[in-house]
């Protein structure tokens, strides 16, 4: 039954990947949320044995592969986020929906600070207030997510 | 559901390691060359997904492409024959000129040009980096390209082959923080480079004296230096010229000629070597 339910978070983590590298017209490209971390935050909150900081640093592994940025940044940076939400993820559950939205958005931004900073010292890039629009939009998503994926697992029976 | 007791690892201990593989990665991609087996087989690792990724892009064109009137594709095959009738006219001249040049070029004893092997990519539109500038192409190392070759369309310069992998591969674009291109100004001939600073419609002059010809509207071409770039391909006009002379150098910045943001058919170039000068 174990790899069952690989297969099922598999197939939505492979969506969000998707997602994530899908063209968007170029005026809202930066609005784009990180589908693939609130995915795999939102696995990290409801079935913490199943998915961890391992799947996190692959998954970001793939994700630099995929947009071609500097190899590393994305898996390091994945793994630490997934670690501050697992690490708390029994407190995290009893919030609100909104209240969980907050959360992740405060997630997000450490990923944003964090990523803009590896590739600061990399590449030498200047910091654009632009770069946290998806923040803003990750954590509106947050509760569209949370409920989709919910309803995903509880028909599908993932525990 | 056992999720506080039997954990056989502590989180601590996974995300110890999970650090350091990556600090192992990322120090490992800065300081070791492109173009190795590993690789190259890791950039191929995600191709179709690149490829899964701009199919709705491919989709909607295909359909717009469907929907055209026969009026608009009456008139776009009208403009089109225009172009080409004048195109051939210059290719005639071009022709000449050049039999011309290899003839002067032999007077003087100096070693002739050869044109060099070229391939056509098609741009995948897929979402990269936001931190950098680049993008994916339909061209791996089965069409027998690699690392490091100069990238063109019918403008100018759009930049260089980086992350080559079986069937896609990534073009640095020239205005990348971490690309600099060799140019010359075609009305002098002094030689310069231009640094990507990136924005898309703008480029640097790096360490231009004040006392340097330059001028608004100068147009910049490869200068073949480096080795990357073949020779007289043109790469921006010069836009803002700042002599401020409490700065050490005067602050110059020009405009990419290539459409930098709406590429969507580059051309691969070779470099000049004795073993590729088959066209074709």
């Amino acid at each position: 039954m174990n790899s069952r339910y690989f297969l099922l978070i598999a197939v939505s983590i492979f969506l969000a990947l998707i997602m994530a590298l899908m063209p968007l017209p170029f005026s809202f490209d930066p609005f784009r949320p990180d589908w693939v971390l609130l995915v795999l935050m939102y696995w990290a909150l409801a079935v913490p044995h199943r998915l961890n900081i391992g799947t996190a640093w692959v998954v970001g592994l793939l994700i630099d592969l995929a947009t071609g940025s500097p190899l590393g940044i994305n898996s390091l940076t994945y793994s630490i986020c997934i670690f501050v939400t697992v690490s708390n993820f029994q407190k995290i559950r009893n919030f609100s929906i909104w209240q969980q939205a907050i959360l992740v958005g405060l997630f997000l931004t450490l990923y944003h600070l964090m990523q803009f900073w590896l590739n600061h010292f990399l590449m030498d890039v200047y910091f654009n207030p632009q770069y946290l629009w998806p923040v803003v939009t990750g954590m509106l998503s947050w509760p569209w997510i949370f409920l989709l994926l919910r309803k995903y697992r509880r028909h599908f029976r993932i525990r | 559901m056992k999720l506080m007791f039997g954990r056989t690892i502590s989180l601590q201990l996974r995300l110890f390691v999970a650090v350091v593989l990556s600090v192992m990665l990322i120090v490992g991609d800065r300081y070791t060359q492109g173009g190795t087996t590993v690789r190259t087989s890791l950039n191929t690792l995600v191709s179709p997904l690149l490829y899964l990724a701009n199919l709705p892009y491919e989709v909607f064109s295909l359909g717009a492409k469907s929907l055209h009137t026969r009026d608009q594709l009456l008139t776009e095959n009208e403009a089109l024959k225009k172009k080409q009738l004048l195109q051939s006219e210059q290719l005639q001249q071009y022709q000449f000129l050049s039999k011309e040049n290899q003839k002067l070029r032999a007077l003087l004893g100096s070693s002739a040009k050869q044109s060099n092997r070229k391939i056509i990519a098609q741009v995948l539109s897929v979402h990269s980096n936001p931190y950098s500038h680049q993008v994916v192409i339909n061209r791996g190392t089965i069409d027998g390209i690699s690392e490091g070759q100069a990238v063109v369309d019918e403008m100018g310069v759009v930049g260089q082959l980086t992350k080559v992998g079986s069937t896609t591969s990534r073009v640095l674009l020239m205005t990348d923080t971490t690309h600099a291109t060799p140019v010359r100004i075609l009305r002098n001939d002094v030689r310069t480079v231009v640094e990507g600073i990136g924005k898309i419609n703008s480029v640097k002059l790096s360490h231009v004296p004040h006392s340097l010809d330059v001028r608004i509207g100068d147009v910049l071409v490869t200068s073949g230096l480096g080795g990357t770039f073949p020779e007289g391909y043109p790469v921006a006009v010069v836009t803002e010229i700042n002599r401020d002379e409490g700065r050490p150098f005067a602050q110059v910045y020009a405009e990419p000629i290539a459409q930098l943001d709406r590429i969507r058919l580059l051309v691969i170039l070779w470099r000049n070597q004795q073993e590729t000068i088959s066209n074709e």
